[in-house]
Protein backbone atom coordinates (compact mmCIF):
# COMPACT_ATOMS: atom_id res chain seq x y z
CA UNK A 1 0.00 0.00 0.00
CA UNK A 2 2.82 2.32 0.92
CA UNK A 3 5.21 1.10 -2.46
CA UNK A 4 2.99 4.12 -4.66
CA UNK A 5 4.06 6.63 -2.27
CA UNK A 6 7.83 5.89 -2.06
CA UNK A 7 8.44 5.10 -5.90
CA UNK A 8 6.42 8.15 -7.38
CA UNK A 9 9.95 9.86 -7.01
CA UNK A 10 11.52 7.62 -9.55
CA UNK A 11 8.92 7.61 -12.31
CA UNK A 12 11.22 10.54 -13.60
CA UNK A 13 12.87 10.85 -17.39
CA UNK A 14 15.38 8.48 -16.40
CA UNK A 15 12.67 5.91 -16.44
CA UNK A 16 11.76 6.94 -20.29
CA UNK A 17 14.32 6.30 -22.39
CA UNK A 18 13.70 8.60 -25.87
CA UNK A 19 12.52 11.31 -23.36
CA UNK A 20 9.76 13.71 -23.96
CA UNK A 21 9.97 13.66 -28.01
CA UNK A 22 8.73 10.11 -28.28
CA UNK A 23 5.79 10.28 -25.50
CA UNK A 24 3.49 9.71 -27.83
CA UNK A 25 4.32 6.53 -28.63
CA UNK A 26 3.61 5.80 -25.01
CA UNK A 27 0.37 6.42 -25.80
CA UNK A 28 0.59 4.17 -28.43
CA UNK A 29 0.33 1.54 -26.05
CA UNK A 30 -3.15 1.62 -24.76
CA UNK A 31 -4.59 2.10 -28.20
CA UNK A 32 -5.73 -1.50 -28.45
CA UNK A 33 -7.26 -1.68 -25.22
CA UNK A 34 -9.07 2.11 -26.31
CA UNK A 35 -10.02 0.75 -29.30
CA UNK A 36 -11.25 -2.84 -28.19
CA UNK A 37 -13.57 -0.76 -25.69
CA UNK A 38 -13.92 1.88 -27.67
CA UNK A 39 -15.98 -0.78 -30.26
CA UNK A 40 -17.69 -3.20 -27.92
CA UNK A 41 -18.15 -1.13 -24.83
CA UNK A 42 -18.89 2.29 -25.54
CA UNK A 43 -20.27 2.20 -29.20
CA UNK A 44 -22.80 0.12 -28.22
CA UNK A 45 -24.04 2.08 -24.66
CA UNK A 46 -24.17 4.91 -26.88
CA UNK A 47 -26.40 3.19 -29.22
CA UNK A 48 -28.67 2.58 -26.67
CA UNK A 49 -28.54 6.08 -24.99
CA UNK A 50 -28.89 8.33 -28.18
CA UNK A 51 -31.15 5.40 -29.70
CA UNK A 52 -33.78 5.78 -27.11
CA UNK A 53 -34.49 9.89 -28.19
CA UNK A 54 -34.79 8.81 -32.15
CA UNK A 55 -37.37 7.73 -34.69
CA UNK A 56 -36.69 5.07 -37.23
CA UNK A 57 -35.88 7.25 -39.44
CA UNK A 58 -33.31 9.11 -37.38
CA UNK A 59 -34.82 12.05 -36.21
CA UNK A 60 -35.61 13.33 -32.62
CA UNK A 61 -37.93 12.41 -30.55
CA UNK A 62 -39.53 12.23 -26.54
CA UNK A 63 -41.57 9.48 -27.77
CA UNK A 64 -40.02 6.57 -26.81
CA UNK A 65 -39.29 7.65 -23.39
CA UNK A 66 -42.85 9.07 -22.85
CA UNK A 67 -44.22 5.31 -23.91
CA UNK A 68 -42.20 3.90 -20.53
CA UNK A 69 -44.52 6.35 -18.72
CA UNK A 70 -47.82 4.93 -19.50
CA UNK A 71 -49.40 1.27 -20.08
CA UNK A 72 -47.51 -2.10 -20.10
CA UNK A 73 -43.83 -0.87 -19.57
CA UNK A 74 -44.71 1.88 -16.44
CA UNK A 75 -46.62 -1.87 -15.02
CA UNK A 76 -42.92 -3.53 -16.24
CA UNK A 77 -40.68 -0.94 -14.51
CA UNK A 78 -43.11 -0.69 -11.26
CA UNK A 79 -42.89 -4.25 -11.20
CA UNK A 80 -39.09 -4.73 -11.80
CA UNK A 81 -38.99 -2.18 -9.18
CA UNK A 82 -41.07 -3.99 -6.83
CA UNK A 83 -39.36 -7.33 -6.94
CA UNK A 84 -36.06 -5.55 -6.65
CA UNK A 85 -36.41 -4.53 -3.85
CA UNK A 86 -38.69 -7.19 -2.32
CA UNK A 87 -35.59 -9.45 -3.29
CA UNK A 88 -32.83 -6.75 -2.32
CA UNK A 89 -34.59 -6.71 1.36
CA UNK A 90 -34.96 -10.33 1.76
CA UNK A 91 -31.55 -11.28 0.50
CA UNK A 92 -29.55 -8.35 2.56
CA UNK A 93 -31.27 -9.92 5.51
CA UNK A 94 -30.89 -13.28 5.59
CA UNK A 95 -27.43 -12.80 3.62
CA UNK A 96 -26.26 -10.32 6.88
CA UNK A 97 -27.47 -13.61 9.16
CA UNK A 98 -25.54 -15.82 7.09
CA UNK A 99 -22.51 -13.75 7.11
CA UNK A 100 -22.37 -13.46 10.70
CA UNK A 101 -22.72 -17.21 11.17
CA UNK A 102 -19.80 -17.82 8.89
CA UNK A 103 -18.05 -14.77 10.18
CA UNK A 104 -17.79 -16.00 13.70
CA UNK A 105 -16.44 -19.57 12.65
CA UNK A 106 -13.08 -19.82 11.73
CA UNK A 107 -11.28 -17.38 9.41
CA UNK A 108 -9.78 -20.17 7.47
CA UNK A 109 -11.95 -23.20 7.85
CA UNK A 110 -14.21 -25.25 5.03
CA UNK A 111 -17.49 -23.64 5.88
CA UNK A 112 -16.36 -20.31 5.22
CA UNK A 113 -14.84 -21.66 1.98
CA UNK A 114 -17.43 -23.67 1.33
CA UNK A 115 -19.81 -20.53 1.97
CA UNK A 116 -18.03 -18.45 -0.37
CA UNK A 117 -17.19 -20.61 -3.25
CA UNK A 118 -20.73 -21.51 -3.26
CA UNK A 119 -22.34 -17.94 -2.72
CA UNK A 120 -19.74 -16.80 -5.65
CA UNK A 121 -21.57 -19.87 -7.76
CA UNK A 122 -24.83 -19.09 -7.46
CA UNK A 123 -24.87 -15.37 -7.19
CA UNK A 124 -22.77 -14.50 -10.65
CA UNK A 125 -22.96 -18.00 -12.55
CA UNK A 126 -26.64 -18.88 -11.45
CA UNK A 127 -28.87 -17.74 -14.27
CA UNK A 128 -30.46 -20.79 -16.20
CA UNK A 129 -29.42 -23.47 -14.18
CA UNK A 130 -31.38 -21.85 -10.94
CA UNK A 131 -34.43 -21.59 -13.21
CA UNK A 132 -33.97 -25.70 -13.90
CA UNK A 133 -33.44 -25.80 -10.06
CA UNK A 134 -36.55 -24.47 -9.16
CA UNK A 135 -38.41 -26.41 -11.74
CA UNK A 136 -36.97 -29.75 -10.37
CA UNK A 137 -37.80 -28.26 -6.63
CA UNK A 138 -41.42 -26.90 -6.52
CA UNK A 139 -41.63 -27.53 -10.33
CA UNK A 140 -45.04 -29.16 -11.65
CA UNK A 141 -43.49 -32.37 -11.11
CA UNK A 142 -40.92 -31.33 -8.97
CA UNK A 143 -39.76 -32.87 -5.94
CA UNK A 144 -41.05 -30.62 -2.41
CA UNK A 145 -44.24 -30.60 -5.16
CA UNK A 146 -44.40 -34.17 -5.17
CA UNK A 147 -43.60 -34.90 -1.67
CA UNK A 148 -46.22 -32.46 -0.23
CA UNK A 149 -48.43 -33.96 -2.58
CA UNK A 150 -47.75 -37.82 -1.43
CA UNK A 151 -47.29 -36.86 2.25
CA UNK A 152 -49.13 -34.14 3.53
CA UNK A 153 -51.82 -33.80 0.64
CA UNK A 154 -51.26 -30.35 -0.06
CA UNK A 155 -51.31 -28.99 -3.80
CA UNK A 156 -48.52 -26.23 -3.93
CA UNK A 157 -50.18 -25.11 -7.61
CA UNK A 158 -53.48 -24.55 -6.10
CA UNK A 159 -53.28 -20.91 -6.33
CA UNK A 160 -51.68 -21.41 -9.92
CA UNK A 161 -48.88 -21.74 -11.66
CA UNK A 162 -47.08 -19.22 -9.58
CA UNK A 163 -43.67 -20.50 -10.25
CA UNK A 164 -43.49 -19.03 -13.25
CA UNK A 165 -44.85 -15.44 -12.43
CA UNK A 166 -43.83 -12.66 -9.55
CA UNK A 167 -43.45 -15.12 -7.09
CA UNK A 168 -41.68 -18.18 -8.30
CA UNK A 169 -39.58 -15.11 -9.66
CA UNK A 170 -39.07 -13.03 -6.17
CA UNK A 171 -38.53 -16.82 -4.60
CA UNK A 172 -35.46 -17.95 -7.20
CA UNK A 173 -33.84 -14.19 -6.90
CA UNK A 174 -33.70 -14.37 -3.21
CA UNK A 175 -31.96 -17.44 -4.09
CA UNK A 176 -29.39 -15.47 -5.90
CA UNK A 177 -30.01 -12.34 -3.55
CA UNK A 178 -28.18 -14.12 -0.24
CA UNK A 179 -25.34 -15.21 -2.03
CA UNK A 180 -24.75 -11.69 -2.98
CA UNK A 181 -25.34 -10.20 0.15
CA UNK A 182 -22.90 -12.88 1.57
CA UNK A 183 -19.73 -11.92 -0.67
CA UNK A 184 -20.20 -8.41 -0.41
CA UNK A 185 -21.26 -8.00 3.57
CA UNK A 186 -18.35 -10.58 5.07
CA UNK A 187 -15.39 -8.12 4.65
CA UNK A 188 -17.39 -5.67 5.93
CA UNK A 189 -18.17 -7.88 8.97
CA UNK A 190 -14.35 -9.06 8.72
CA UNK A 191 -13.57 -5.50 9.06
CA UNK A 192 -15.14 -5.26 13.23
CA UNK A 193 -12.38 -5.18 15.41
CA UNK A 194 -12.44 -7.62 18.34
CA UNK A 195 -10.56 -5.18 20.45
CA UNK A 196 -13.98 -3.08 19.69
CA UNK A 197 -15.84 -6.53 21.65
CA UNK A 198 -13.25 -6.54 24.13
CA UNK A 199 -13.80 -2.74 24.81
CA UNK A 200 -17.83 -2.89 25.53
CA UNK A 201 -17.76 -5.84 27.58
CA UNK A 202 -14.96 -4.41 29.62
CA UNK A 203 -17.09 -1.73 30.53
CA UNK A 204 -19.76 -4.19 31.33
CA UNK A 205 -21.90 -4.04 28.09
CA UNK A 206 -23.89 -6.85 27.08
CA UNK A 207 -23.89 -8.10 22.83
CA UNK A 208 -27.36 -6.38 22.50
CA UNK A 209 -24.97 -3.28 23.62
CA UNK A 210 -22.57 -4.03 21.31
CA UNK A 211 -24.53 -4.66 17.98
CA UNK A 212 -26.77 -1.83 19.50
CA UNK A 213 -24.06 1.20 19.96
CA UNK A 214 -20.83 -0.44 18.55
CA UNK A 215 -21.14 -2.52 15.43
CA UNK A 216 -24.42 -2.05 14.56
CA UNK A 217 -23.85 2.17 13.42
CA UNK A 218 -20.20 0.86 12.22
CA UNK A 219 -21.88 -1.64 9.56
CA UNK A 220 -25.10 0.42 8.59
CA UNK A 221 -23.39 2.25 5.77
CA UNK A 222 -22.29 -1.04 4.37
CA UNK A 223 -25.58 -2.86 4.68
CA UNK A 224 -27.43 0.04 3.33
CA UNK A 225 -24.71 0.17 0.34
CA UNK A 226 -24.80 -3.91 -0.20
CA UNK A 227 -29.03 -3.10 -0.20
CA UNK A 228 -28.09 -0.93 -3.13
CA UNK A 229 -26.29 -3.45 -4.64
CA UNK A 230 -28.89 -6.01 -4.22
CA UNK A 231 -31.45 -3.90 -6.02
CA UNK A 232 -29.41 -3.10 -8.66
CA UNK A 233 -28.09 -6.43 -9.27
CA UNK A 234 -32.22 -7.42 -8.81
CA UNK A 235 -33.02 -5.22 -11.50
CA UNK A 236 -30.40 -6.14 -14.21
CA UNK A 237 -30.90 -9.45 -14.03
CA UNK A 238 -32.62 -11.18 -17.10
CA UNK A 239 -31.29 -14.99 -17.53
CA UNK A 240 -33.34 -16.61 -14.60
CA UNK A 241 -36.51 -14.77 -16.11
CA UNK A 242 -36.22 -15.34 -19.21
CA UNK A 243 -35.73 -19.23 -18.17
CA UNK A 244 -38.61 -19.30 -15.73
CA UNK A 245 -41.23 -17.30 -17.52
CA UNK A 246 -41.78 -17.83 -21.15
CA UNK A 247 -45.21 -16.37 -21.71
CA UNK A 248 -45.81 -12.63 -21.40
CA UNK A 249 -42.92 -9.73 -19.97
CA UNK A 250 -44.00 -8.75 -16.93
CA UNK A 251 -40.17 -7.37 -15.93
CA UNK A 252 -38.73 -5.19 -17.92
CA UNK A 253 -36.07 -7.14 -18.92
CA UNK A 254 -38.33 -9.32 -20.80
CA UNK A 255 -39.53 -6.37 -22.22
CA UNK A 256 -36.72 -5.80 -23.91
CA UNK A 257 -36.42 -9.72 -25.10
CA UNK A 258 -39.93 -8.33 -26.60
CA UNK A 259 -38.48 -5.38 -28.87
CA UNK A 260 -35.91 -7.42 -29.83
CA UNK A 261 -37.22 -10.24 -30.54
CA UNK A 262 -39.95 -7.89 -32.61
CA UNK A 263 -42.70 -8.17 -30.55
CA UNK A 264 -42.88 -4.24 -31.26
CA UNK A 265 -45.44 -1.97 -32.94
CA UNK A 266 -44.58 -0.29 -36.43
CA UNK A 267 -42.58 2.77 -35.53
CA UNK A 268 -41.35 1.43 -31.94
CA UNK A 269 -38.53 0.13 -33.10
CA UNK A 270 -36.51 2.35 -30.70
CA UNK A 271 -38.84 1.12 -27.82
CA UNK A 272 -36.11 -1.30 -26.43
CA UNK A 273 -32.72 1.11 -26.48
CA UNK A 274 -35.39 3.56 -24.55
CA UNK A 275 -36.28 0.45 -21.82
CA UNK A 276 -32.72 0.12 -21.81
CA UNK A 277 -31.52 3.90 -21.01
CA UNK A 278 -34.46 3.35 -18.31
CA UNK A 279 -33.07 0.25 -16.85
CA UNK A 280 -29.07 2.27 -16.80
CA UNK A 281 -30.55 5.23 -14.91
CA UNK A 282 -31.81 2.89 -12.42
CA UNK A 283 -29.23 0.91 -11.85
CA UNK A 284 -26.81 4.20 -12.15
CA UNK A 285 -28.78 5.85 -9.21
CA UNK A 286 -28.46 3.16 -7.17
CA UNK A 287 -25.03 2.17 -8.18
CA UNK A 288 -24.12 5.68 -7.35
CA UNK A 289 -25.93 5.65 -4.05
CA UNK A 290 -23.68 2.60 -3.25
CA UNK A 291 -20.17 4.06 -3.92
CA UNK A 292 -20.99 6.82 -1.21
CA UNK A 293 -22.23 4.72 1.31
CA UNK A 294 -19.20 2.82 0.64
CA UNK A 295 -16.76 5.67 0.67
CA UNK A 296 -18.79 6.21 4.28
CA UNK A 297 -18.03 3.18 5.86
CA UNK A 298 -14.16 3.01 4.46
CA UNK A 299 -13.51 5.81 7.15
CA UNK A 300 -13.41 2.80 9.66
CA UNK A 301 -11.63 0.12 7.99
CA UNK B 1 -27.43 -18.28 23.07
CA UNK B 2 -25.27 -16.62 20.32
CA UNK B 3 -23.96 -20.89 19.79
CA UNK B 4 -28.04 -21.67 19.05
CA UNK B 5 -28.95 -18.90 16.83
CA UNK B 6 -25.51 -19.12 14.63
CA UNK B 7 -26.63 -22.97 14.27
CA UNK B 8 -30.25 -22.28 13.57
CA UNK B 9 -29.16 -19.92 10.76
CA UNK B 10 -26.48 -22.17 9.56
CA UNK B 11 -29.44 -24.99 9.36
CA UNK B 12 -32.20 -22.94 8.33
CA UNK B 13 -30.23 -21.25 5.33
CA UNK B 14 -28.37 -24.29 4.75
CA UNK B 15 -31.83 -26.21 3.90
CA UNK B 16 -32.63 -23.39 2.01
CA UNK B 17 -29.32 -23.94 -0.70
CA UNK B 18 -29.36 -27.12 -0.76
CA UNK B 19 -32.99 -28.35 -1.00
CA UNK B 20 -32.88 -26.96 -4.50
CA UNK B 21 -29.64 -29.34 -4.97
CA UNK B 22 -30.54 -32.46 -4.00
CA UNK B 23 -33.88 -31.91 -5.55
CA UNK B 24 -31.99 -30.87 -8.75
CA UNK B 25 -30.20 -34.89 -8.65
CA UNK B 26 -33.26 -36.25 -7.28
CA UNK B 27 -35.32 -35.04 -10.40
CA UNK B 28 -32.16 -36.20 -12.73
CA UNK B 29 -32.30 -39.56 -11.61
CA UNK B 30 -35.81 -40.70 -12.17
CA UNK B 31 -36.76 -43.64 -14.25
CA UNK B 32 -39.68 -44.84 -15.76
CA UNK B 33 -42.19 -46.00 -12.90
CA UNK B 34 -40.54 -44.71 -9.40
CA UNK B 35 -37.34 -46.42 -10.32
CA UNK B 36 -33.77 -44.47 -10.66
CA UNK B 37 -31.85 -43.98 -13.76
CA UNK B 38 -28.82 -42.85 -15.24
CA UNK B 39 -30.50 -41.58 -18.31
CA UNK B 40 -30.89 -38.22 -18.30
CA UNK B 41 -26.82 -38.27 -17.21
CA UNK B 42 -25.63 -40.22 -20.26
CA UNK B 43 -27.88 -38.69 -22.19
CA UNK B 44 -25.84 -35.50 -21.76
CA UNK B 45 -22.99 -36.89 -24.29
CA UNK B 46 -25.06 -38.55 -26.60
CA UNK B 47 -27.08 -34.97 -27.23
CA UNK B 48 -24.92 -33.90 -30.49
CA UNK B 49 -26.40 -30.61 -30.48
CA UNK B 50 -25.64 -29.68 -26.75
CA UNK B 51 -22.10 -31.55 -26.57
CA UNK B 52 -21.23 -28.60 -29.66
CA UNK B 53 -23.16 -26.34 -27.29
CA UNK B 54 -20.65 -27.57 -24.55
CA UNK B 55 -17.42 -27.30 -26.37
CA UNK B 56 -18.93 -24.01 -27.56
CA UNK B 57 -18.53 -22.50 -24.27
CA UNK B 58 -15.19 -24.04 -23.10
CA UNK B 59 -13.53 -22.79 -26.37
CA UNK B 60 -15.49 -19.03 -25.22
CA UNK B 61 -14.22 -19.81 -21.53
CA UNK B 62 -10.86 -20.05 -22.62
CA UNK B 63 -10.72 -16.98 -25.42
CA UNK B 64 -12.43 -14.61 -23.00
CA UNK B 65 -9.60 -14.77 -20.70
CA UNK B 66 -6.90 -14.49 -22.61
CA UNK B 67 -8.43 -11.57 -24.54
CA UNK B 68 -9.29 -10.16 -21.84
CA UNK B 69 -6.17 -11.03 -20.39
CA UNK B 70 -3.95 -9.67 -23.61
CA UNK B 71 -5.83 -6.76 -23.36
CA UNK B 72 -5.56 -5.65 -19.81
CA UNK B 73 -2.18 -7.06 -18.25
CA UNK B 74 0.06 -4.58 -20.61
CA UNK B 75 -2.13 -1.70 -20.53
CA UNK B 76 -2.48 -1.46 -16.55
CA UNK B 77 1.23 -1.99 -16.38
CA UNK B 78 2.11 0.75 -18.98
CA UNK B 79 -0.59 3.04 -17.02
CA UNK B 80 1.05 2.56 -13.73
CA UNK B 81 4.91 3.09 -14.82
CA UNK B 82 4.38 5.66 -17.87
CA UNK B 83 0.73 7.21 -17.89
CA UNK B 84 -0.66 7.79 -14.01
CA UNK B 85 -2.97 10.43 -15.83
CA UNK B 86 -4.77 7.70 -18.02
CA UNK B 87 -5.33 5.36 -14.69
CA UNK B 88 -8.73 6.99 -13.71
CA UNK B 89 -10.13 6.97 -17.13
CA UNK B 90 -8.98 3.69 -17.61
CA UNK B 91 -10.40 2.27 -14.39
CA UNK B 92 -13.69 4.24 -14.58
CA UNK B 93 -14.15 2.03 -18.47
CA UNK B 94 -13.21 -1.45 -16.96
CA UNK B 95 -15.66 -0.62 -14.17
CA UNK B 96 -18.65 0.38 -16.86
CA UNK B 97 -20.08 -2.84 -17.30
CA UNK B 98 -21.12 -3.04 -13.71
CA UNK B 99 -23.60 -0.34 -14.06
CA UNK B 100 -24.89 -1.10 -17.66
CA UNK B 101 -26.97 -4.65 -17.41
CA UNK B 102 -26.17 -7.45 -19.72
CA UNK B 103 -29.87 -7.22 -21.25
CA UNK B 104 -29.17 -3.42 -22.61
CA UNK B 105 -25.50 -4.14 -23.99
CA UNK B 106 -27.33 -6.63 -25.84
CA UNK B 107 -29.45 -4.30 -27.66
CA UNK B 108 -26.39 -2.27 -28.57
CA UNK B 109 -24.66 -4.98 -29.74
CA UNK B 110 -26.92 -6.74 -32.16
CA UNK B 111 -26.40 -4.10 -34.64
CA UNK B 112 -22.47 -3.93 -34.49
CA UNK B 113 -23.07 -8.26 -34.04
CA UNK B 114 -24.22 -7.48 -37.77
CA UNK B 115 -21.22 -6.39 -38.97
CA UNK B 116 -19.36 -8.61 -36.83
CA UNK B 117 -21.01 -11.53 -38.86
CA UNK B 118 -20.43 -9.89 -41.79
CA UNK B 119 -16.82 -9.62 -41.22
CA UNK B 120 -15.55 -12.42 -39.56
CA UNK B 121 -18.47 -15.17 -40.01
CA UNK B 122 -21.29 -15.93 -37.26
CA UNK B 123 -19.16 -18.59 -35.28
CA UNK B 124 -20.02 -18.80 -31.81
CA UNK B 125 -16.45 -17.35 -31.09
CA UNK B 126 -17.12 -14.47 -31.82
CA UNK B 127 -19.52 -13.88 -28.82
CA UNK B 128 -15.36 -13.78 -27.36
CA UNK B 129 -15.45 -9.96 -27.94
CA UNK B 130 -18.45 -9.75 -26.18
CA UNK B 131 -17.85 -11.73 -23.09
CA UNK B 132 -14.60 -10.22 -22.24
CA UNK B 133 -16.66 -6.70 -22.06
CA UNK B 134 -18.73 -8.52 -19.72
CA UNK B 135 -15.50 -9.98 -17.57
CA UNK B 136 -13.57 -6.89 -17.75
CA UNK B 137 -14.74 -5.55 -14.37
CA UNK B 138 -13.65 -8.85 -12.68
CA UNK B 139 -10.47 -8.95 -14.62
CA UNK B 140 -9.68 -5.95 -13.78
CA UNK B 141 -10.16 -5.74 -10.27
CA UNK B 142 -8.15 -9.00 -9.86
CA UNK B 143 -4.97 -7.33 -11.76
CA UNK B 144 -5.24 -4.32 -9.76
CA UNK B 145 -5.11 -6.55 -6.89
CA UNK B 146 -2.09 -8.25 -8.12
CA UNK B 147 -0.07 -5.25 -9.64
CA UNK B 148 -0.71 -3.63 -6.31
CA UNK B 149 0.72 -5.72 -4.08
CA UNK B 150 4.20 -6.36 -6.19
CA UNK B 151 6.60 -2.68 -5.89
CA UNK B 152 6.17 -2.53 -10.02
CA UNK B 153 8.62 0.49 -10.40
CA UNK B 154 11.63 -1.15 -8.71
CA UNK B 155 11.08 -4.41 -10.60
CA UNK B 156 10.53 -2.67 -14.10
CA UNK B 157 13.16 -0.39 -13.32
CA UNK B 158 15.78 -3.06 -12.42
CA UNK B 159 14.58 -4.87 -15.84
CA UNK B 160 15.38 -2.33 -17.82
CA UNK B 161 18.68 -1.48 -16.39
CA UNK B 162 19.88 -4.58 -17.29
CA UNK B 163 19.25 -4.35 -20.71
CA UNK B 164 15.87 -5.70 -20.56
CA UNK B 165 13.05 -4.49 -23.27
CA UNK B 166 9.42 -3.69 -22.33
CA UNK B 167 7.73 -6.83 -23.66
CA UNK B 168 10.41 -8.79 -21.74
CA UNK B 169 9.42 -7.11 -18.98
CA UNK B 170 5.74 -7.77 -18.97
CA UNK B 171 6.97 -11.28 -19.94
CA UNK B 172 9.40 -12.15 -17.57
CA UNK B 173 8.97 -9.82 -14.77
CA UNK B 174 5.70 -8.67 -14.67
CA UNK B 175 3.17 -11.58 -15.65
CA UNK B 176 5.26 -14.27 -13.16
CA UNK B 177 5.00 -11.41 -9.72
CA UNK B 178 1.17 -11.22 -10.18
CA UNK B 179 0.20 -14.68 -11.58
CA UNK B 180 -2.01 -15.50 -8.46
CA UNK B 181 -3.71 -12.52 -9.20
CA UNK B 182 -4.09 -13.70 -13.51
CA UNK B 183 -4.90 -16.70 -12.54
CA UNK B 184 -8.12 -15.70 -10.10
CA UNK B 185 -9.20 -13.54 -13.00
CA UNK B 186 -8.78 -16.26 -15.47
CA UNK B 187 -10.55 -19.11 -13.04
CA UNK B 188 -13.50 -15.71 -12.41
CA UNK B 189 -13.53 -15.18 -16.32
CA UNK B 190 -14.11 -18.97 -17.16
CA UNK B 191 -17.26 -19.29 -14.50
CA UNK B 192 -18.85 -16.20 -15.53
CA UNK B 193 -18.53 -17.20 -19.54
CA UNK B 194 -19.78 -20.95 -18.68
CA UNK B 195 -22.52 -19.55 -16.99
CA UNK B 196 -23.53 -16.60 -19.68
CA UNK B 197 -27.07 -16.78 -21.53
CA UNK B 198 -28.38 -12.93 -22.23
CA UNK B 199 -26.14 -11.86 -24.74
CA UNK B 200 -25.97 -15.51 -26.47
CA UNK B 201 -29.20 -15.92 -26.43
CA UNK B 202 -30.46 -12.75 -28.04
CA UNK B 203 -27.81 -12.82 -30.35
CA UNK B 204 -28.54 -16.14 -31.66
CA UNK B 205 -25.48 -17.95 -30.39
CA UNK B 206 -25.70 -21.78 -29.52
CA UNK B 207 -23.82 -21.75 -26.16
CA UNK B 208 -24.54 -23.97 -23.32
CA UNK B 209 -26.60 -22.13 -21.40
CA UNK B 210 -29.03 -21.59 -24.67
CA UNK B 211 -28.79 -25.03 -25.25
CA UNK B 212 -29.70 -26.07 -21.89
CA UNK B 213 -32.97 -23.55 -21.69
CA UNK B 214 -33.80 -25.17 -25.31
CA UNK B 215 -33.62 -28.22 -24.45
CA UNK B 216 -35.85 -27.70 -21.18
CA UNK B 217 -38.51 -27.33 -23.76
CA UNK B 218 -38.54 -31.18 -24.42
CA UNK B 219 -36.67 -33.04 -21.74
CA UNK B 220 -36.35 -31.21 -18.31
CA UNK B 221 -34.63 -34.02 -16.89
CA UNK B 222 -31.38 -33.42 -18.77
CA UNK B 223 -31.45 -29.60 -18.63
CA UNK B 224 -31.54 -30.23 -15.07
CA UNK B 225 -28.46 -32.86 -15.01
CA UNK B 226 -26.71 -30.30 -17.03
CA UNK B 227 -27.68 -27.47 -14.52
CA UNK B 228 -26.13 -29.58 -12.23
CA UNK B 229 -22.98 -30.52 -13.32
CA UNK B 230 -22.43 -26.57 -14.46
CA UNK B 231 -23.10 -25.83 -11.00
CA UNK B 232 -20.80 -28.24 -9.34
CA UNK B 233 -18.04 -27.50 -11.82
CA UNK B 234 -18.66 -23.31 -10.93
CA UNK B 235 -18.13 -24.53 -7.48
CA UNK B 236 -14.61 -26.36 -8.11
CA UNK B 237 -13.35 -23.08 -9.97
CA UNK B 238 -14.26 -21.17 -7.49
CA UNK B 239 -13.41 -23.21 -4.33
CA UNK B 240 -10.01 -23.69 -6.18
CA UNK B 241 -9.89 -19.66 -6.35
CA UNK B 242 -10.43 -19.37 -2.56
CA UNK B 243 -7.08 -21.46 -2.27
CA UNK B 244 -5.36 -19.74 -5.48
CA UNK B 245 -5.79 -15.99 -4.47
CA UNK B 246 -5.76 -16.29 -0.87
CA UNK B 247 -7.37 -13.28 0.60
CA UNK B 248 -7.34 -11.64 -2.29
CA UNK B 249 -8.96 -13.39 -4.42
CA UNK B 250 -12.56 -12.94 -2.50
CA UNK B 251 -12.64 -9.31 -2.76
CA UNK B 252 -12.02 -9.80 -6.45
CA UNK B 253 -15.82 -11.21 -6.51
CA UNK B 254 -17.37 -8.22 -4.82
CA UNK B 255 -20.08 -6.32 -6.28
CA UNK B 256 -22.04 -8.44 -9.32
Amino acid sequence: MVAPVSTAAGSGPQAAPGGSGRSWLAWLVVVPFLAYVGTFLLYPTVLVLAGAFQDSSGGFTPDNLAALTEGVYLQAFLRSVELSALTAVLGAVFGALLSWAVASGKPEGLLRRVVVAGSGVLAQFGGVPLAFAFLATVGFQGFVTRFLRDWFGIDLFAGGAWLFELPGLTLVYTFFQIPLMVIVFLPALDGLRPQWREAVDSLGGSAWTYWRHVGGPILLPAFLGALLLLFANAFSAYATAAALVSQGSPIVPLQIRGALTGEVLLGQENLGKALGLGMVVVVAVAMGLYAVLQRRFARWQ
Amino acid sequence: MAVVVRRLVLLVLGAFFLVPLLAMAEFSTRGAGGSRSLESWTAIGSDPDLVEAILASVQLAVTSSVLVLVLLVPTMTWIRLRLPVLRRLVEFLCLLPITIPAIVLVVGMAPLYAWVDYFLGDSPWTLTFAYAVLVLPFAYRAIDAGLSAIDLKTLAEAARSLGASWGTVLVRVVVPNIRTALIGASLLSVALVLGEFTIASLLNFDTLQVQVNLLGKRNAGVSIAVSLLSLLFAFVLLFLLSFVGGRRGSSAVEEG
